[in-house]
């Protein structure tokens, strides 16, 4: 969610318990801002925080020129110190999916692979690499997989300019309510992966300004939302089941959506069962 | 502006230039050709000194009046005349001026009057910059212009074909002179390098410089964009040229930054306005959101009851059941957990009118669960004594009911046809728990939003909560949709609801140590229940532990819940003793129950276990303990967060201490939950060699066989064939 709207933005996601205290929402209108300043982000995002056993991490997220290209990540333990994660590799994203369990808190923990066959064992020896998995690898993964999985916009917040770059859209004045209450008015807001094996007859209907992505009625597996009208019918949050404490709040008909993460950064593989 | 009222409106303003071209063609004709009115009225702009321009205007004036006998210059021309040349000459006419003029050249029917008078020519190139200005004004212009050469050329088709000629010539840069001084006198002044229109105007720019400007051709070209333009589209019957002058309108209405940015939106928005007016008389239905409805139902929280006398509240202030939900959310919300403000006080209201409807004794907020289509916001409560026996009674109906159903069903499959009776015997059911006690100690009161009226949750079977323990669900929201799980489950949500209360409840309602003590008397239900005692009692002599301490050790928290055995239950209670000392006609099952009544007794951590005692999930502790702040560590809140159960919290400070639990309701397990394996099929008949097919023999074995036999028979035969012989002889004897 934007950095500039979250306190706002905090009381409209707190129908699920979890929240920021006080403390931490006043650095965090300090801290984001200089975060802006030294990193010379158009846009901050407050991405949420994944608690771990012992502590938590606080992410943010910055955006540049094009609010789709790959974002800038940063992780504080106080949210006064932030720092820099590298950007997230197919092969760390490989590496962390296997581990289980929850983050501890540290970004120097190190995790040993639980279940490694020896054909990899031997692999990773010759690459000359360890057996280890540092927590701080491990949340950048986990970070671009939630991302990947459930980072989510409302249907034309965002306009695809003829140049290909993706900017707010300045005339989006919000969902209707009817819509609203559709997956299919929310889209992924990652590269599409669905888009391009679409038919010709369903993509015939669509915008290449707004349409630009995938949307969330095809997620797999159905279900894996729920949609609810919160504080008495007013703001639409929709919660993932996949990725359990993402949150995605839009108050219909006007430009106040954003969504933000409180959980424990473990995905709910029982999810099939849980249905 | 001085106008005359007959004038048209100026057409600088593209508002105006929606106008039907029609009504000023009506309004030129019958115009003085010399009316001097559109050069007076640019007066007042004037930036020359006064006595100048009015030199000037004088002349203009003067220039404007023998129309009529500039027609008559130009008319003895030769039909067949070039207007090329006339054009050439006129060049050259422009060139006595600065250079840059080049516009001039369509004025230059103008200009050959002025040549002449010598004497005006001074005062006419002090105008220079400013006729500049109308020049360029009317290349850099949009459609307007079109429209108004095709209207003089309409006006101009009822003449003769070569009058035709000039006074269209005349009349356009009659009207670009005005056109410019109006838009002069609206504050556009020339073209700055760093606007969008500079250069437009300069020569070499226009499209028609290199080519031969042929006036007939221009216009035909002209009258063919326009009459492409105003084209209507077939869908939508708008057509391009009124839609880009209401866009233009728009724009310069409202004047927004970075135009070219947005032209797609503009246009995007002015066909929706097109379409947002609602032409017929059915009046739409008024919508009817449901936000309204749900601001229905929190109103209701805030109307203060009537029935209540003021008498009556005076003394339920005295022992009020109600909790401080608004003190424990602040609490809470020092480590980040909670609700908002606005729907924890919702919550507390509600939690007042449930109060005052029900006869409880104590009520605390318990948590959130929340579910696939609503929450859960749930209440726990305590009935007055006297209250709770009829409650019960209830209950037993209820039960008794569920029972008799089931029955009924047995009963009518037996009508049909009689099957072997089947000799398996159930286990005995395990007893619930009587209501107060155990893992029914509370009452349970849940409802999907603060306002909606509160369902009060049955209380929970041992069979439940071991059931529940194996399924893994979402909850929906709806208290009776039914829970398709395996193995199946023993009730509908409402049942699994409780369930999972229940269990979270014991695993994580915690307190400081201390706060809570033994009663006194305590021996003889040490003898009577295993699980050790199970009442407490708040310890007055309680002396608060320092937040540091809360937080560094785990031991300083105890649990002030009876944990809930495998059994189901938290009192542990041997089924088939129990069915003996029940009587009942069941016989048999006695002897039965002794075969499998070396089943041990169940024990459980007794109540008032420190919290350090419990175990973890493989290298995750049970609990995280964490000051509020680091900051301020003087005010800060101790808060103990489960993992056993993520979103169940506790907190403490000083006296004060309280757990709340917000989530999924589900227990956490770091390995992927795994249904439980339907049992083997049951064997249909005793499997013996009486009953199995034996396998045929291979050809080998047969081979095998048929020799053994033979040997076996030609031995045999040796044998026999003396027997024979003796045999056939007895026969024969016979």
């Amino acid at each position: 969610m934007e950095a500039a709207s979250l306190p706002a933005a905090l009381e409209l996601v707190a129908g699920g318990g979890a929240g920021l205290s006080p403390e931490k929402r006043a650095v965090l209108g300090a801290s984001l801002l200089l975060l802006q300043r030294d990193y010379r982000f158009e846009r901050v995002w407050f991405w949420g925080c994944i608690q771990g056993v012992r502590g938590a991490y606080y992410i943010a997220e910055g955006l540049g020129p094009d609010r789709a290209a790959p974002r800038s990540r940063l992780y504080s333990l106080n949210c006064v110190e932030w720092s820099l994660l590298p950007p997230a590799t197919e092969d760390i994203v490989a590496q962390a999916e296997q581990l289980k369990g929850r983050f501890q808190g540290d970004p120097s923990f190190e995790y040993e692979y639980t279940e490694i066959n020896t054909e990899d064992a031997e692999r990773l020896f010759e690459d000359g690499k360890e057996l280890m998995i540092k927590e701080e690898t491990r949340l950048v993964a986990t970070i671009e997989q939630i991302d990947r999985a459930v980072g989510i916009i409302p249907r034309g917040a965002f306009v695809k300019t003829p140049l290909g770059s993706v900017h707010e859209n300045r005339n989006f004045e919000g969902l209707s309510l009817t819509e609203a209450k559709k997956l299919s008015s929310y889209f992924h807001f990652t590269e599409p992966v669905n888009l391009k094996n679409k038919t010709l007859l369903e993509k015939a209907l669509l915008d290449p300004s707004t349409d630009f992505l995938d949307s969330l009625e095809h997620d797999i597996p159905q279900g894996s939302w729920t949609v609810q009208l919160e504080k008495g019918g007013t703001v639409v949050v929709l919660r993932s089941l996949l990725w359990l404490g993402l949150t995605f709040y839009h108050v219909p008909t006007t430009k106040q959506y954003g969504y933000v993460y409180f959980g424990t950064g473990e995905k709910n593989l029982d999810l099939p069962f849980m249905l | 502006m001085a106008e005359p009222p007959e004038e048209p409106p100026p057409q600088a303003v593209p508002r105006e230039g929606q106008e039907e071209p029609g009504l000023r063609e009506h309004l030129w004709p019958g115009r003085s050709p010399d009316q001097p009115e559109p050069y007076t009225s640019h007066q007042p702009q004037q930036s020359e000194p006064g006595p100048v321009s009015y030199e000037y205007q004088g002349v203009r004036q003067g220039a404007d009046q023998p129309q009529g006998l500039r027609k008559s210059i130009y008319q003895p021309r030769a039909p067949d005349q070039d207007p090329y040349q006339a054009q050439d000459q006129r060049e050259t006419v422009g060139q006595t001026h600065a250079p840059g003029q080049a516009p001039y050249q369509s004025q230059t029917p103008v200009q050959h009057l002025y040549h002449p008078w010598g004497a005006e020519q001074a005062s006419y190139k002090l105008q220079v910059p400013e006729i500049n200005i109308s020049q360029s004004y009317t290349l850099g212009q949009d459609s307007h212009q079109e429209a108004r050469q095709s209207m003089y050329q309409s006006y101009a088709l009822g003449l003769d074909p070569y009058q035709a000629e000039e006074p269209k010539s005349a009349y356009q840069t009659y009207a670009v002179g005005r056109d410019h001084y109006q838009a002069y006198g609206r504050g556009h002044g020339p073209y700055q390098p760093h606007e969008p229109g500079y250069g437009l105007y300069q020569p070499g720019y226009s499209p028609y410089d290199d080519q031969i400007p042929d006036p007939n051709f221009r216009m035909l070209a002209i009258q063919n964009a326009k009459a492409y333009l105003l084209q209507s589209s077939t869908t939508s019957g708008l057509n391009l040229y009124d839609h880009l002058a209401n866009m233009l309108t728009k724009i310069l209405d409202e004047q927004p930054t970075n135009v070219v940015d947005i032209i797609e939106n503009i246009s995007k928005d002015v066909k929706w306005a097109q379409f947002r007016k609602k032409m017929d008389t059915l009046r739409d239905e008024h919508e009817i959101l449901p936000k309204f409805e749900a601001a229905e139902k929190r109103k209701a929280l805030f109307l203060k009851a009537n029935g209540e006398g003021d008498e009556e509240l005076e003394e339920e202030i005295g022992e009020m059941p109600l909790p401080n939900v608004m003190e424990t959310a602040f609490y809470f919300e020092q480590a980040g957990i909670g609700l908002s403000k606005d729907e924890s006080y919702h919550i507390f209201l509600a939690l007042k009118k449930l109060i005052s409807v029900q006869p409880i004794q104590t009520c605390r907020f318990w948590g959130k669960i929340l579910g696939l289509e609503m929450n859960y916001i749930i209440a726990e409560v305590q009935y007055h004594e006297g209250e709770e026996e009829e409650e019960t009674e209830e209950d037993e109906v209820i039960e008794e009911g569920g029972k008799g159903v089931g029955e009924d069903e047995d009963e009518d499959e037996e009508k049909e046809d009689e099957p072997p009776k089947s000799t398996y015997k159930p286990p005995p059911v395990v007893p619930k728990e009587e209501n107060g006690t155990g893992a029914n100690k509370f009452v349970y009161f849940v409802c999907n939003e603060p306002g909606k009226p509160w369902v009060k949750l049955p209380s929970v079977t041992p069979a439940q909560i071991v059931c529940a323990r194996k399924i893994k669900k979402f909850f929906t929201g709806r208290l009776d949709a039914p829970v398709v799980s395996f193995p199946p489950f023993p009730g509908n949500e409402a049942n699994y609801l409780r369930a999972q209360i229940a269990r979270i409840s014991a695993g994580t309602q915690i307190s400081p140590i201390g706060f809570y003590q033994f009663a006194e008397e305590e021996g003889e239900e040490e003898e009577e229940g295993g699980g050790g005692r199970e009442t407490y009692e708040e310890n007055p002599d309680f002396q608060p532990l320092s937040v540091a301490e809360l937080v560094d050790s785990l031991s300083t928290w105890v649990h002030h819940r009876q944990s809930i055995l495998k059994q189901g239950r938290c009192v542990w209670l041997n089924p088939f003793q129990k069915s003996e000392e029940e009587e009942e006609e069941e016989n048999e099952e006695d002897e039965k129950a002794e075969e499998p009544d070396e089943q041990q007794q169940e024990i459980g951590p007794p109540l008032l276990t420190p919290v350090s005692e419990d175990e973890g999930i493989q290298n995750i502790p049970a609990w995280t303990a964490q000051p509020s702040t680091n900051l301020i560590p003087q005010y800060a809140v101790a808060i103990l967060r489960s993992n056993r159960w993520p979103g169940a919290y506790a907190f403490a400070s000083g006296k004060k201490f309280d757990n709340i639990y917000f989530g999924w309701g589900h227990k956490y397990s770091p390995e992927n939950h795994a249904p439980a394996l339907p049992p083997p099929v049951q064997a249909e008949y005793p499997r013996g060699p009486e009953i199995t097919e034996t396998r045929d023999p291979t050809l080998e074995e047969e081979l095998a066989f048929k020799a053994a036999k033979e040997e076996a028979l030609a031995a045999a035969e040796e044998e026999e064939d003396e027997e024979d012989v003796e045999d056939d002889e007895e026969e024969d004897d016979d």
